[in-house]
């Protein structure tokens, strides 16, 4: 096999914005033109963005068997962004996304078990059934977000504590195309701006909003320009290396105390908005297979491999057949782990108080909440 | 001056007798004021101290003039010292910031400006950039940054300039500080307060004087606050800082410069008052006027001008409004038999409101002898001219009278 192999990755950067000395200095580093995949890693890459893509079709069709209740949102199409960032940045790096988690919430550290478990609202899930798809949190995880938008101060604000600790770490603050027109965000990126937090702002735009394209929705679809004063790299979001490297740019770029800098990841999902969108109303299925077929990030990764002689067809498949016991197995235990007990229901209302009484649906019912 | 309403009986006599308690703060008849185990510390008793002076007010902070010695003089052996509220929250600020190097405070004009009501004044220059924030006037993002340093380990004071602009950033409070421990079954603390000054000021019309109690003490997941005094400014504003969970802190503009005597046991950098104890600021035995913030106040000034009638009122301060402490307002109902709340909001699906569903639920209901009654702000946005900003706002006389009605006097 290869051991390491070198791909040109000239496409990447995009168009830089209004900072010719930061051309010259993403033109002239190592990791602009180029990328080293070395054969641990993509076989590391392969495994788990097929992990994510296989957790989130389970997810589908527990969901429509309805033994997923609520909201879900798949992540399948947008793999290489999740993966590509968690191989630019380290585990002690923050992060904080919307509510198209799932994919996160994996590459940040949480089993496959306890993610389905939470889906399916039992026990064993991460946040103990009381969360959902949308609320799973996990050490520098901060979910998980259901307020489109709101994630993104609140991630600014996880950069400054880690500029107030000076501890070196950075936030990667993550929205879609739909949420890149709220306020809060522009209100974020003045701040992080001027107070020069450590803090990556990355648009994945996966050209819906819901069921509005971004031509639809946006007076400026360059969403990489939107940070204005902010640099800003527009980068290929199917590409895993693309992504890592473009990743580990900004964080050194965080972590030099330069302030936060905007990232585009264009993407694309499979999957309608969520389960309750069959997301062929405003897109059409031909333009969903055309995606699938010449895109794919999973794909693109394992052709890259076998055609550099990386890796084997058969250790491919046995990989797949791997993630399908882990996938097997962890819906297995989604379905059949209990509910949570019901005196878990007013439980976690305050951290690190005494137990307390609350009131049930009428006066004669007290239940008690321990932090 | 301190604002006096007018009254049926002179304002001579009202003036004498609201001296007794709105100067020396707070006297209840009984000794000892405990706090709770929790916090592991006892109060000393407070002595009735008998008044032969009248302490002059200052409206504009400073001090009272008398010093430590004529105090002893006058009030017994205890030394006290004269606070307003806004040194006792910006003294149990500077020493939380002290005492804990993650604890830091952000808002508009925190910081360079002393604070846009000289809450924060001195604290820049004592600590610098990084521990005090001027922000810009954003709300929704500094509420937001300020939650999501919490998340990653800080302590965040966030003040709003008033509590009307938390409305900008109320989605922050709520679904992002309030709710997330729950979310996260226990994984994630929010260790934030926020805080400002919250309800009517003076002359600054409806945009800027709505009271925000009701709306926060709907949600759970949430502590809110509501000192009246400069004891339960410092104590609860240092409990706040101390919790580990969102803390909405409503302070009050007019109370700012009101002088309030503090003993030495008040003044310990740990003195903390328990989040979820109301407070007997004065005992009674006819009838419980239950308030929080600026209205504990009319209502001492209102029992005293009861007193003369023979009507003696027991005046408790909720101190917190979530979680309420119905224990004590159960008791002291059980005891009198009548109740009136007295709060500066709106009266629809206020905390007036709840205090009475919560009576007519528990075992104090048997023990009314008429309806439980509330007074509140007038059900209108907030008009600017003086007489009907007067107008829109409980007075002692309406405290008096709603007393009288259901005393049936």
């Amino acid at each position: 096999f290869s051991w390491t192999c070198l791909f040109y990755t000239t496409h990447f950067y995009h168009t830089l914005l209004n900072k010719p000395e930061m051309q010259n200095e993403m033109e002239t580093s190592s990791s602009n033109l180029s990328a080293v995949l070395t054969r641990e890693q993509g076989l590391q890459y392969y495994r788990t963005m097929q992990t994510m893509r296989r957790m989130e079709l389970k997810a589908d069709q527990l969901y429509k068997q309805k033994i997923i209740r609520g909201f879900c949102h798949l992540y399948d199409g947008q793999e290489a962004c999740a993966m590509g960032i968690e191989a630019g940045i380290n585990p002690t790096d923050h992060l904080i996304t919307a509510y198209r988690a799932h994919g996160y919430t994996f590459t940040r550290g949480v089993c496959v078990r306890e993610i389905m478990a939470e889906l399916t609202g039992r026990r064993g899930g991460v946040a103990k059934g009381k969360g959902g798809s949308m609320h799973m949190y996990a050490k520098h995880f901060y979910g998980g977000n259901g307020i489109v938008g709101a994630q993104v101060p609140l991630g600014a604000g996880v950069a400054l504590a880690c500029q107030y600790q000076g501890n070196n770490q950075v936030c990667v603050a993550l929205y879609g195309d739909g949420a890149a027109n709220q306020g809060q965000i522009f209100e974020s990126f003045n701040m992080a701006a001027l107070w020069k937090l450590p803090c990556i702002f990355i648009c994945e735009n996966n050209k819906f909003g819901m069921g509005t394209s971004v031509e639809r929705s946006s007076a400026s679809t360059d969403y990489f320009k939107r940070g204005d004063y902010i640099p800003g790299i527009k980068v290929d979001g199917m590409d895993v290396l693309c992504v890592r490297e473009a990743i580990k740019f900004a964080a050194d770029y965080c972590r030099a105390g330069k302030g936060p800098i905007v990232m585009e990841l264009e993407t694309y999902r499979y999957h309608g908005h969520s389960m309750s969108d069959p997301g062929v109303s405003y897109r059409s299925r031909e333009e969903i297979q055309e995606v699938r077929s010449k895109s794919d990030p999973i794909t693109m990764l394992k052709e890259r491999m076998l055609s550099n002689n990386m890796a084997s067809v058969e250790e491919i498949k046995e990989i797949d057949v791997d993630i399908r016991k882990v996938i097997e197995d962890a819906a297995q235990f989604a379905i059949s782990d209990p509910e949570p007990p019901l005196d878990e229901l007013c439980n976690h209302i305050f951290a690190n108080d005494l137990p307390m009484e609350v009131r049930g649906t009428n006066p004669w019912v007290k239940l008690k909440s321990v932090s | 001056m301190v604002v006096l309403e007018v009254s049926p009986i002179s304002t001579e006599e009202l003036w004498s007798s609201v001296s007794d308690h709105r100067v020396l703060g707070h006297l209840p008849d009984q000794g000892i004021s405990l706090l709770s185990a929790q916090f592991g510390r006892v109060a000393s008793s407070r002595k009735s101290l008998g008044v032969s002076k009248r302490l002059p007010l200052y409206n504009d902070g400073s001090h009272c003039s008398l010093g430590p010695s004529m105090l002893q003089k006058c009030f017994g052996t205890r030394p006290q010292i004269c606070v307003n509220v806004r040194d006792a929250l910006n003294q149990a600020m500077d020493e939380e910031l002290e005492r804990d190097e993650r604890v830091f405070l952000l808002g508009e004009e925190v910081a360079q400006y002393d604070g846009a009501y000289k809450v924060s004044r001195g604290l820049w220059k004592k600590y610098g950039d990084k521990r005090i924030i001027d922000t810009p006037i954003t709300e929704m993002g500094f509420a937001g940054i300020a939650v999501g340093a919490a998340f990653a380990g800080l302590r965040p004071i966030c003040e709003f300039m008033t509590w009307n602009f938390s409305m900008q950033a109320i989605d922050q409070v709520i679904n992002s500080a309030a709710k997330t421990y729950y979310m996260s079954a226990g994984a994630q603390p929010v260790p934030i307060v926020f805080r400002g000054p919250n309800g009517s000021s003076a002359g600054v019309a409806a945009q800027h004087s709505q009271c925000f109690a009701a709306w926060y003490g709907h949600c759970p997941g949430l502590k809110v606050v509501s000192p009246w005094n400069s004891e339960d400014a410092r104590g609860l504003l240092k409990a706040a800082i101390r919790d580990d969970n969102p803390v909405v802190f409503l302070e009050n503009e007019l109370m700012y410069g009101v002088p309030f005597d503090l003993s030495e046991d008040v003044m310990q950098k740990d003195f903390v008052i328990p989040i979820g104890k109301a407070k007997v600021e004065r005992r009674g035995t006819h009838i419980t006027l239950v308030s929080h913030s600026r209205c504990v106040g009319f209502c001492l000034d209102a029992a005293s001008v009861l007193a003369k009638e023979g009507v003696e009122c027991e005046v408790v301060n909720l101190r917190t409004i979530r979680p309420l402490d119905v224990d004590t307002i159960e008791a002291s109902v059980m005891k009198t038999g009548h109740l009136v709340t007295v709060e500066g909001g709106w009266p629809q699906y206020g905390v007036g409101a709840e205090i009475c569903a919560r009576v007519m639920e528990g075992p104090a209901f048997n023990y009314l002898d008429a309806p439980a009654v509330r007074v509140t702000g007038v059900d209108i946005p907030m008009p600017y001219a003086k007489i009907l900003e007067d107008h829109s706002v409980p007075q002692i006389k309406d405290i008096i009278f709603s007393v009288k009605k259901v005393l049936n006097m």
